[in-house]
């Protein structure tokens, strides 16, 4: 009889083990860091397979509503008409905020500007400015680089940055790599992205090709770069802003995914993609739903 | 029995001849069902009339269309201007100037260059030839419809070169002896007797290789940086019609009017490429 209940016991929770099965999917910009994390996590507990997509956070958040993935990735917050679909179809999003993104303005290594308020941005970005010498700059015609309409990016950009419409003339890129590489071969480039994918992992410095610009939230306050990575936790970096991942089933296997992702080891990793530690309301805010 | 059995294989047969057409009229229709909700609130009006494809915008919404058809016929023309010269001419030399060993090892190699995958010639585009036309141009960056042209030049090609090839071969050989019997050059010949009477299956050729342009979406996608406004000149960056639907129909919320809009799209480019596709058909059924 023992014997049969030890028996049963191990088959019980082999099934439950093997049974945890996770799919990510969501935002570009988190896709790497999440990827890697996944990988950790899987060669610490055997039995659990992550698998880690982009596509962007608007494809994600649908895919948790359409049962195609536990996961959401997420650049920015979920929109009050997401939540409504959600919560019509019986879902009750949860979130954790697991790394703190600071957007990167990037230009051309030739380009001789180092920093710009986030008026000038918006300018920028809305077409108001088309040629670098009105800045400050070379006298070289402004070409924008952008992302596609499903990118949190984009979204976040726009509501804190831009404040209206992008410029027509903006160029829709797929990636936030797409955008270093164009910039990068681009005298006259702009383009916004995630931090870590302005960064060469290795030696911490700006990607080739391209120029992280320092940037004042109004004109007369100091200018801080997005690699100064206190002035980002800080808040002193005008546009960063928190990585969210979205979920509504609180399954054992997703939570001790997520509580990896938050804990000390995690956090390691995350700082070692580019990205950076969390606020403390948010690591408190995290706790609630973890616990 | 045998009968019977004679009967059922050609019903088999029947089905799978009408196959194709159920699928084509299903699409059709399915295109025509999801579009409908967007074309009631967005009106033909919105479509046709409107300058600016944005459907993601701060404020309202504008759904224009144009600039999205002009993108593609841009780039598509851009690709016929190279194309059509260059693959006919490659099909003459086959056809014509070519040895027979030379014929049989660049025929399969032009059929090879329909098998790079479109996302491979996109991902040229971005590093390779976009900043060739960047340097040439003196612009700061080469992602445009003349870009986009010349790599669809490249995907279409194939089929040109093929089609074209066989309608030339398929001519008696005596058009091209008579001719030179009379005293007409190599060239005369090719120019004024041998294109002249394959006509009808160049012209086949040429529309099922711009079919092939129209609908080519990955490379586009990739190398003409995607500017939903109208283009100015062929050094502009464009959107088409596919890359349109790509980029956006995988993120855009299920049910929303955007994702209606991105279905009258596809009808849009259907009702293109069919009219493409059904001229070279039946301008080949025709020389039959």
């Amino acid at each position: 009889m023992k014997m049969f209940l030890v028996a049963l016991s191990l088959c019980f929770s082999t099934s439950l083990y093997a049974a945890t099965q996770i799919q990510v999917k969501g935002s570009d910009t988190e896709v790497n860091v999440v990827q890697m994390l996944a990988e950790k996590y899987m060669a610490k507990n055997k039995g659990v397979s992550i698998s880690v997509t982009g596509g962007g956070s608007g494809t994600g958040i649908a895919a948790l509503f359409n049962k195609t993935g536990d996961l959401a990735n997420s650049s920015r917050e979920m929109k009050p008409e997401e939540i409504k679909q959600a919560n019509a179809a019986g879902m009750q999003p949860m979130r954790v905020i697991f790394a703190t993104d600071a957007l990167s303005v990037i230009v051309n290594e030739s380009n001789p500007l180092k920093q710009l308020t986030i008026e000038q941005i918006g300018k920028l970005f809305k077409g108001e400015i088309k040629n670098w010498k009105e800045i400050g700059g070379n006298d070289e015609a402004i070409s924008l680089y952008g992302r596609q309409s499903n990118s949190g990016t984009f979204t976040f950009f726009r509501e804190y940055v831009v404040k209206a419409d992008y410029s027509p003339e903006m160029k829709g890129m797929n990636g936030n790599s797409q955008i270093t590489e164009a910039v990068a071969h681009d005298k006259g480039g702009v383009g916004y992205v995630g931090v870590a994918y302005a960064v060469d992992n290795k030696t911490k410095k700006p990607a080739k090709g391209i120029k992280i610009l320092s940037v004042a939230k109004v004109s007369g306050e100091k200018p801080v770069n997005p690699l100064d990575e206190k002035s980002v936790t800080t808040g002193k970096y005008p546009i960063s802003r928190p990585l969210y991942q979205y979920f509504v089933k609180s399954e054992p296997g997703l939570i001790g995914f997520l509580k990896y992702e938050v804990s000390p080891e995690g956090k390691k990793l995350i700082m070692s993609e580019g990205f950076y530690e969390i606020k403390s309301e948010w690591k408190a805010e995290n706790d609630k739903i973890l616990k | 029995m045998a009968e019977v059995k004679e009967k059922i294989i050609e019903i088999f047969f029947t089905l799978c001849g009408l196959m194709a057409v159920v699928v084509l009229v299903g699409i059709f229709s399915l295109l025509v069902k999801e579009g409908f909700p967007a074309l009631k609130t967005i009106g033909f009006s919105g479509f046709f009339n409107g300058d600016l494809w944005r459907p993601d915008a701060f404020g309202k919404p504008t759904y224009g269309l144009w600039p999205a058809i002009e993108g593609t016929l841009v780039t598509t023309a851009i690709a016929m201007c190279i194309s059509i010269p260059l693959g006919v001419g490659t099909s003459v030399y086959l056809a014509y100037l070519a040895g027979n060993r030379t014929r049989e090892i660049l025929k399969p190699v032009f059929e090879l260059l329909a098998s790079i995958p479109s996302v491979v010639i996109g991902f040229l585009g971005l590093v390779a030839t976009g900043p060739l036309i960047a340097k040439l141009t003196g612009r700061s960056n080469g992602l445009n419809a003349l870009n986009g042209g010349i790599l669809l030049c490249l995907m279409s090609l194939p089929t040109i070169i093929s089609v074209s090839e066989d309608a030339l071969q398929a001519l008696p050989r005596d058009f091209w002896r008579g001719s030179l019997a009379l005293g007409a050059t190599r060239f005369r010949t090719v120019m004024k007797v041998m294109i002249p009477a394959a006509k009808g299956g160049i012209f086949a050729a040429v529309m099922l290789g711009m079919g092939r342009a129209v609908g080519e979406t990955m490379t586009v996608l990739m190398a003409t940086g995607n500017v939903g406004s109208f283009p100015s000149g062929i050094l502009s960056s464009v959107k088409t019609l596919t890359a349109t639907i790509a980029s956006e129909l995988g993120e855009v919320p299920f049910g929303s009017e955007h994702y209606h809009a991105l279905f009258v799209v596809g009808a849009a480019l259907f009702i293109f490429t069919f009219i493409i596709n059904l001229a070279g058909e039946l301008v080949i059924g025709r020389k039959r």
